[in-house]
């Protein structure tokens, strides 16, 4: 098994979801999670992060407020164990956030002996 | 998922109230930006790492940091409510103060206080119900337009031209105001008509018309909660909507078509909300005034303890629609009560009944008028002018379901024809 790390992102600017249709969408990723878990692909359900933060830049360590300027925001990120990245791939498409702007970022994590 | 059921609008709601009474009633966009705020954080952790125990209180204490937040950053509490200012600026720190606004007691109060705000005499009927379930009960623009079959623009315009009004009135409404309990009776028509909206209302969608019915109930069981605004009227206001809502369940059959009264399996009537609904009545019968939702109440309450319609004491019903008449009268009222009448005395009576309304042409464009006429013709056995009175309520109709019922009764009335003329024919060889 490999692992593999997956990045919530999501545009800055986003529609406005009623308070329905937010609630909505919790059920759907507990769905999720709950299958990742019983096929044994749950490593770390990882961390939510603060949309706002600091920048820090440079030998001249610029510190600037952030991360405003992206095109889009790291929102969170999960850690995945599976056999290859076509499957940790294949299991991304299952993520429920798709359907709400959302990018999955599927990335492996260097191997030693690749 | 069923434990949060609709954690979200009406946490909504509460926040904003909460809010509202901290920010003042002039900083309520302000309220309502902290709180899609808190539901936006609670929805991206949530979805990540499962809801917590307690939901509610996560989302409120998310919101009570926020106000905290704001009110030591921005050094604003001058420019916040004003009876709150004060206590808010001469403690060393607020957040004792906060401790006690967010509690549960006084959050259910400041509810209560926005419920009041809403119905401002200032704003006409519709605006105070779009302004309730926006507010209160945590419906979008678009949810609301939906629910009344009207343009996203037009309830955007009813909306924000009633938050204006609101602001106007810089602090929430105080419930021991002298012009206290003329507000209560507008509180009651509001929820009424939110009732009647999930109810009669156009949009065909049943889960829709439950969801304004059981917000209508929610709203009235905190005013039933609170000894101030739990007066007969609220009681029996209540109680006429248990007893409504009871028959919800057998109004549309499996098919998803309309059932009326008279046809409905009344085995499929919640008994838990009937036996709510009389309970609610005594508690309505304690003082001296005698509402219309009183009689509407007792009305529903006989229906509610009859078998079937022929079990049904009419003459009792006739003579409530005569009080009704008295207190409050109305060309649909008068329509009912004639309605009561044709099961009572027979389908020609009833028709004479609706031939003398005054008001009728009020009427015209009301599809059960039309509809009514047609149901007592086709017992009288005009089915001509059955039909040509089916033809115009089908005119009328408001969704899929009306048009579907009638288009049914039409077909019956062709049905019942043809097995005449047939009669008629073997007759006369």
């Amino acid at each position: 098994m490999a692992q593999f790390l997956f990045l919530y992102r999501r545009p800055y600017e986003q529609a406005a979801l009623s308070p329905a249709q937010m609630q909505q969408n919790i059920p759907k990723w507990q769905v999720w999670f709950q299958e990742l878990t019983e096929k044994g692909h749950l490593k770390d359900r990882g961390e939510v992060l603060e949309r706002e933060g600091k920048l820090v830049r440079g030998s001249k360590k610029n510190v600037t407020d952030g991360p405003y300027a992206e095109k889009d925001l790291v929102m969170g990120y999960t850690i995945i164990e599976a056999r290859d990245l076509d499957q940790a791939r294949e299991l991304a498409t299952g993520c429920p956030g798709l359907s709400t702007e959302m990018v999955v970022e599927v990335r492996p994590t260097m191997q030693l002996n690749p | 998922m069923e434990p949060l059921d609709h954690l979200f609008r009406h946490e909504s709601g509460r926040m904003v109230a909460a809010l509202a009474r901290i920010f003042g009633m002039h900083n309520l966009a302000l309220a309502e930006d902290v709180t899609q705020d808190a539901l936006c954080r609670a929805l991206e952790v949530w979805k990540i790492q499962g809801p917590p125990d307690n939901p509610a209180g996560w989302l409120m204490t998310t919101a009570k940091h926020r106000a905290l937040d704001l009110l030591r950053r921005e050094q604003t509490a001058r420019t916040f409510a004003p009876e709150l200012a004060r206590a808010l600026m001469d403690e060393h720190d607020p957040a004792s103060t906060f401790e006690e606004l967010f509690g549960s007691a006084a959050i259910q109060d400041d509810e209560l206080r926005m419920m009041f705000s809403c119905c401002h005499p200032r704003l006409a009927e519709d605006a105070r119900v779009a302004l309730i379930l926006h507010i209160l009960c945590g419906f979008s623009v678009g949810e609301i337009a939906a629910a009344f079959l009207t343009g996203e623009e037009a309830i955007k315009k009813r909306i924000s031209r009633g938050k204006a009004v609101l602001a106007g009135s810089r602090r929430m409404f105080d419930l021991t105001r002298k012009d206290f309990s003329e507000r209560l009776s507008s509180v009651h028509r509001t929820l009424y008509l939110l009732f009647n909206e999930g109810y009669h209302g156009a949009s065909p969608e049943i889960a829709v018309r439950k969801e304004l019915c059981d917000e209508a109930l929610r709203l009235g069981t905190l005013l039933c909660e609170n000894s101030l605004t739990a007066v007969p009227a609220t009681y029996a206001l209540l109680a006429l909507m248990c007893l409504h809502a009871a028959r919800l369940p057998a109004r549309v059959d499996s098919a998803g078509d309309f059932t009326m009264l008279l046809d409905q399996d009344r085995s499929g009537w919640d008994e838990q909300l009937i036996a709510d609904g009389q309970r609610l009545m005594d508690l309505s019968a304690k003082g001296t005034v005698l509402t219309a939702y009183h009689v509407e109440a007792a009305i529903a309450s006989v229906h509610a303890a009859a078998k079937s319609p022929a079990d049904t004491p009419w003459g009792a019903i006739v003579s409530f629609y005569d009080t009704l008449m008295r207190i409050r009268p109305s060309p649909v009222v008068a329509l009912n009560r004639a309605l009561a009448i044709a099961q009572h005395d027979g389908p020609q009576r009833g028709l004479d009944e609706i031939a003398v309304i005054a008001d009728h042409e009020r009427l015209a464009n009301y599809p059960f008028y039309s509809a009514a006429l047609a149901e007592l013709e086709f017992r009288v056995g005009n089915m001509n002018a059955a039909k040509d009175h089916f033809l115009m309520a089908l005119g009328l109709a408001r969704n899929p379901m009306e048009r579907r019922l009638l288009e049914r009764r039409l077909a019956d009335c062709d049905e019942s024809k043809r097995a005449v003329n047939g009669t008629a024919s073997l007759a006369g060889a």
